[in-house]
This record gives structure tokens, sequence and C-alpha cells, in this order.
């Protein structure tokens, strides 16, 4: 093996007979090759994560027709630097009555959920933390961490703000879970595996995009509001309850907590990359070596971030009886519906080529989808003529 | 001793460690004047206004039931899922029938008027 | 004594010591987070046997659902979250001995078993266990009717649950 193709066991074969040779045991060796691997792998997030405040300013602000940081280096790209400094020389105030242990306890577990989602995230086809082969209830355990940080976050404040925030932003967090799920079953099916390298692996081919549309648009939904970004930020509803389950925090604990949902962002928008658009495949490109597979994989996540951030700047707060009967009465049916028509045409169109698989697959969901809108269009009639108490065609009819 | 949790399990610790280091470079070199007024409770810069409890609406656990149910449901869909690729139709439908059964229940608790946030 | 064995003590014993912070402290939302490390060391203790599927379950119900179940009805049920009353028994002194003797015949009988020395088996490394488990749900001769029992089952529990928060002299839920 040389460098350019397999560097992770490359490096990792180096320091191995570097370590024995000095009269380390074995295992000993791996331990170490393994943390040095972990400490690396965080490291370069943490750092990526720094350059995700000065994207989400600039993107910000090119949306809302303004220029952004553009002081602190050429095109303000220090200027996360300068936010890291502020937050870090910050008086810790803890309000009275606070939990002492919980309080501190709670920015330390949101940051910690986030950073545990890289472990399994396959950046190129030989460069991965580990292939474990429960990935996608892996993505969901790691999200009930932080949801329970969130809980902790807010008891522990003693402030009854920050109670309600934390309680109706647990309330969607916990409802938005289920079409994530279940719409995280059907790249399962259509890969016959759960673990991250395979799905990318199935789709070698055909990105899943193109084979279930519409389960890529539920969980683009559901991932925004497991994310608790706008339209569903009741977390953090500004001109509701100022900062919702974070009021008492500043300085570095509130921005663990604010660096955690921007890192939290980029991974389900590279989640959503790796479980539908195929990965850090790319039309055979990324054959040409692992790092311009990682390129690809990066190029795709801030693609899904960007449509995040596209979504939450444009989009007004949705009211939380809204939200949860959106879930409840529209989404997580119409996800169970997705999956039980995409396991009968998965099983039903099995044995056939590729190009009537890929249709089939395809038709399915476009008719679903139109089925949906009029099902929908039926419904906001009946609601309309209700309101209106005449029928649309009446009304014309008597100017 | 190949294990894959190895790999988590060292994540966890430095996933861990590295907020710790950021929170206690913050402690180290942040001022530290405390007094009675920076540490009262927030409340858009007023005094507070009643106790420091309300009363919280009971729907938000039926919301927590109800996702419960489903939750468990999800988590037994998942052997199925991945070994649907190599099974029958029969496979398939049984999974449907255990959907359905649960889709049952959701519209049951619909009609009931369970999911309203009154 | 391997680093496997150290590794299980170790956490065996945060499951034990946190299972006994959760029924004597005071706070019942402390004991509610308690509970929490007590689950998480299952997980792990899963995890450390490869049961990869277990493990991960494990920490998305008990801990995503059913403890966050527990912190909601513990906030949702009273103002005075602080237990006042006497912590212990008044006669306790009789559990304690009781409780000595129990767990002297267990070792007793235990004694003699070889399971103390033997090492799990390894898991060949290809082996599918998530797709066996699947293949075993839904196979006639296998586990089908529990499967599908299983959801009838959930059934009865949102049925239950509805029956529960439904108010009848109203018409509507208790608020």
């Amino acid at each position: 093996m040389n460098f350019w193709y397999d560097p992770v066991n490359f490096i990792a074969h180096w320091l191995t007979s570097l370590l024995t040779g000095w009269g380390v045991a074995g295992w000993i060796a791996s331990v170490i090759i393994q943390l040095i691997g972990v400490v690396l792998l965080i490291s370069l997030m943490m750092v990526f994560d720094i350059f995700l405040v000065w994207v989400e300013r600039k993107v910000v602000a090119r949306f809302q027709d303004r220029l952004g940081p553009n002081r602190v280096g050429p095109f303000g790209i220090f200027q996360p630097f300068a936010d890291i400094i502020k937050l870090i020389i910050k008086e810790d105030i803890t309000p009275a009555g606070a939990d002492k242990v919980v309080y501190n306890l709670a920015p330390i577990l949101s940051m910690m959920s986030v950073l545990l989602l890289w472990a399994i995230i396959p950046l190129a086809p030989v460069i991965f933390g580990v292939d474990l082969n429960v990935g996608a209830l892996y993505i969901v355990a790691a999200g009930s961490i932080g949801t329970l940080s969130i809980i902790m976050a807010a008891w522990s404040s003693n402030n009854k703000y920050a109670l309600i925030g934390a309680f109706r932003q647990v309330a969607v967090l916990i409802s938005f879970e289920i079409p994530m799920i279940a719409t995280m079953l059907i790249p399962t099916i259509l890969a016959g595996s759960m673990g991250m390298n395979e799905i990318v692996q199935g789709q070698q081919t055909v990105w899943y995009v193109v084979l279930a549309p519409m389960a890529a648009i539920i969980f683009m939904i559901a991932a925004i509001a497991e994310l608790g970004r706008s339209p569903f930020d009741l977390n953090e509803a500004e001109s509701e309850i100022v900062a919702g389950f974070h009021i008492e925090y500043t300085g570095m604990k509130f921005g663990l907590f604010f660096a955690g949902e921007l890192l939290h962002a980029f991974t389900f928008g590279g989640f959503w990359a790796i479980l539908f658009l195929g990965g850090y495949h790319f039309f055979g490109l990324e054959n040409l070596g692992p790092l311009v597979a990682v390129i690809i994989l990066l190029a795709k996540a801030m693609f899904g971030y960007w449509v995040i951030m596209w979504i939450k700047y444009t989009m007004m707060r949705i009211r939380i009886d809204h939200m949860l009967a959106f879930n409840w009465k529209f989404l997580t049916p119409l996800a169970f519906v997705l999956l039980m028509l995409t396991a009968l045409m998965n099983t039903l169109l099995r044995g056939t080529s590729t190009g009537v698989y890929i249709l089939g697959m395809l038709l399915t969901n476009v008719l679903l989808g139109w089925i949906i809108v009029e099902i929908l269009r039926g419904y906001s009639r009946g609601e309309r003529q209700k309101t209106e108490g005449v029928a649309p065609a009446t009304a014309t009819a008597h100017r | 001793m190949q294990n894959d949790w190895l790999y988590i399990g060292l994540f966890l610790v430095i996933a861990t460690l590295i907020p710790v280091a950021a929170l206690v470079t913050s402690w180290l070199v942040s001022p530290k004047k405390n007094n009675p007024i920076k540490q009262s409770t927030y409340e858009c810069g007023m005094e507070t206004v009643g106790e420091n409890w309300i009363q919280f609406k009971a729907q938000y656990y039926i919301f927590a039931l109800v996702f419960l149910v489903f939750d468990v449901e999800t988590v037994f869909l998942f052997p199925w899922a991945v070994s649907l690729g190599k099974l029958s139709l029969f496979a398939v439908l049984e999974g449907i029938v255990f959907v359905l059964i649960l889709i049952a229940g959701l519209v049951y608790a619909w009609r009931k008027g369970m999911l309203e946030w009154v | 004594m391997t680093a496997m064995q150290i590794f299980f003590l170790i956490v065996g014993l945060v499951i034990l010591g946190s299972a006994l912070m959760v029924v004597t402290t005071h706070n019942l939302i402390h004991a509610a987070l308690w509970l929490i490390v007590t689950l998480f060391g299952v997980a792990v203790l899963y995890a450390i046997l490869n049961a990869s599927f277990l493990a991960v379950v494990q920490v998305v119900v008990y801990i995503g659902a059913i403890a966050i179940l527990f912190i909601f009805a513990v906030m949702l049920t009273r103002k005075e979250i602080r237990d006042h009353g006497p912590q212990l028994n008044s006669g306790w002194w009789l559990n304690v001995i009781i409780a000595l003797l129990t767990f002297g015949g267990l070792l007793w009988m235990l004694q003699s078993w070889n399971g103390f020395s033997k090492t799990a088996a390894d898991f060949p490394s290809s082996y599918d266990a998530v797709g066996q488990l699947g293949k075993a749900l839904i196979s006639p001769d296998a586990f089908v009717l529990p499967f599908e029992v299983a959801s009838v089952l959930l059934l009865a529990a949102l049925v239950g649950a509805v029956y529960i928060a439904f108010n009848p002299h109203s018409g509507d839920f208790r608020k």
C-alpha cells in the first residue's frame, strides 16, 4: 500500500512498527494509534467548527442583503477567532439556586453528543473512524444524549423561561425523531445494512435521492426540527423567550452550545449527503484518491448545510401546536406509508434490470407525492370553504 | 480485543475532554467578580414575578408516551429492514402488518383527540 | 486479571453505585439523572460483549425515551421535589442481615461454577448479527408470532394511555 491510496493504514502500520520496535506490547500500540486517530479527527472537527461560524455569518448576511464580517482579516475570515477570544475572557456567571454539577455538565454533554457523530462518518472508502454495523441507530442514540442535555441545562438554570423553552423544544425533538428514524429505514432497506459504509457503497450506481426523493425531503424536514433551527427553533425564539434553555449561560458555556449547534447542523448536512446524495461518490471521481473523496463528501455536506441555512433564513417560525400537528398528523403517517411502499416495491422489482428498478421506485415516489398534494388540496379547499362560507365558483359569478 | 466499541469509547472520552479543556481555559482567564445582582434570575431585566415554578401542561407527557410507543416500533423495524433484501414477499407483508397495526393505533389516538395541543 | 475483566469490574461498580444513588438521593431529578447513568452503564456492558444492536437500542429506547418520560413525569407532578422524610425504614438492620445472608447463599452456590473464569467467545468478523435477528423475527418457525404480538402489545399500550388520559366527565382530557 502506498500513502496516496490508503493513508490511514499506511500511517498506522508505520506507527505500529515504530512502537513495537521500541518494545511496546501489540495491543497497547493499537490502542495508542486509535487514540491518535481520535484526537486528530476531533481536533479537525473543532477547527472546522470555527470555520463554520464564519460561513454562517457570511451566508446570513448575504441572505439579508448585507456584507457580514469583513474587517478582521481578508473577508473577515479571522472573525471567529475574535469571537472565541471574547467568549473565553467573559466572566462566568452562575445564577443563584442553580444546581452546580448539572449546570456545568449540560454544555459538555451537548458538545459531546455532536462530536460523537463523527466517529461513524465515512469520509472516504478507506478513511473513517469505525465501521459500526448499527450506524443508523447510533445517530439516534447520540441525538438522544443531546436531548437530555437540553433538559439538564434548563432545569439546572432555575429559570422558568428556560424550562418553558426546553420543554417545548424537547417535545418537538422527540416528536420529529419518528419520521427521521422511519426515513432512515429507507436507505437501510435499499442498501441492506445499517452501517454508513455499506449505505454509501450501495449508492455506487445511483444515488438514493433518485430512488426515494420523498424520503430525502422528509429526512431534511425532520433533521431541521431535530437541530432546533428555524423554522422549528422554539429553543431560541429570540422574540419570545429571549434565549430559551440557555438563558442563564454565559461565556464559553454559551459558546459550546452555539458552536455545537452549528456543528450539529453541518453534521446532519453530512448525513443527508451520506444517506441520500451518494456520500463520496461523484461519477467515478472518488477513485482518484481518498483525499479527493474527502473533499467531495465535505462539499456535499456543505451543500446540505447551505440548504439548512437557506430554509432557516427564509421561513418564519412555526407555532408549537402547528409543529406537533404537522408531525403527528402528516409526517409520521406519510413516512410510514412511504416505508411500506418502498419495502413492497423493492421486493417486487428486485429481480428486474437496473433501469426498470430505478424507474419503478422513482414513479412510486412521484405517485405518492402527487396523491399527497391532491389530499392536501382537497383539505385546504374544505378549510377555505369553512372560513369563507361560499364556494369559489359562485363568489366570482356574483362579482 | 478487536472491538469497534473501543474506538467509540476513546471517542467518548476525548469528546468529553475537549469541551472540558475549553471551559477550564475560560475559568482560568476570566474575571471573577460576583455580586448578588448578577446572580439573580434573568427575566428580561425586571424582578421576577411569581414563583419559580409553573404548572406544566399534561400534554407534554401524552406526547412523550406516544413517542415511546412509536420509538419501540421503529426499533423493531430495523432488523426487518436490514434483512429485507434477502427475503420473500411474505416477510415484507409481515412487516407491513406490523406497521399497519400501529398506524391504526395512531389513527385511534388522533380520533380520540389525544394529539391536540389545547 | 485481563484488561477486559478490570474494565467489566469498573463498569459494574459504576452501575451498582449509581443504582444506589438513585434510591438514596433526596432530589427526585437527581434520582432520574443517576438512573440515566445506570442505564448507560448497562449499554456499555452490551458494547463490551459486542452486542452492538442491543447497546444502541438500550440508549435509544431507555435513555432517549423512558428516562425522558420519567423526567417529564417528575416535573409534571409536584412542586416539592425534595423528599424530606426519613430515608431509611425503621427495621433497616434486619433487612441488611437478610440481604447479606441471601448474598452469601448465592456466593456459596456459585463458587463451583466455572463461568467466572471463562471469557466470552469472539464473533467471526463477518457475522451479521442484525441480519440474523431480522431473519429470525420473520421466519414462520422462529419468532414471527412474538413479533406481531409485540405490535399488538404496543397498540394496547397506546389505547391504555388514551384511556387513562381521557376524562369522561368533560369529554376531553384532564389538564
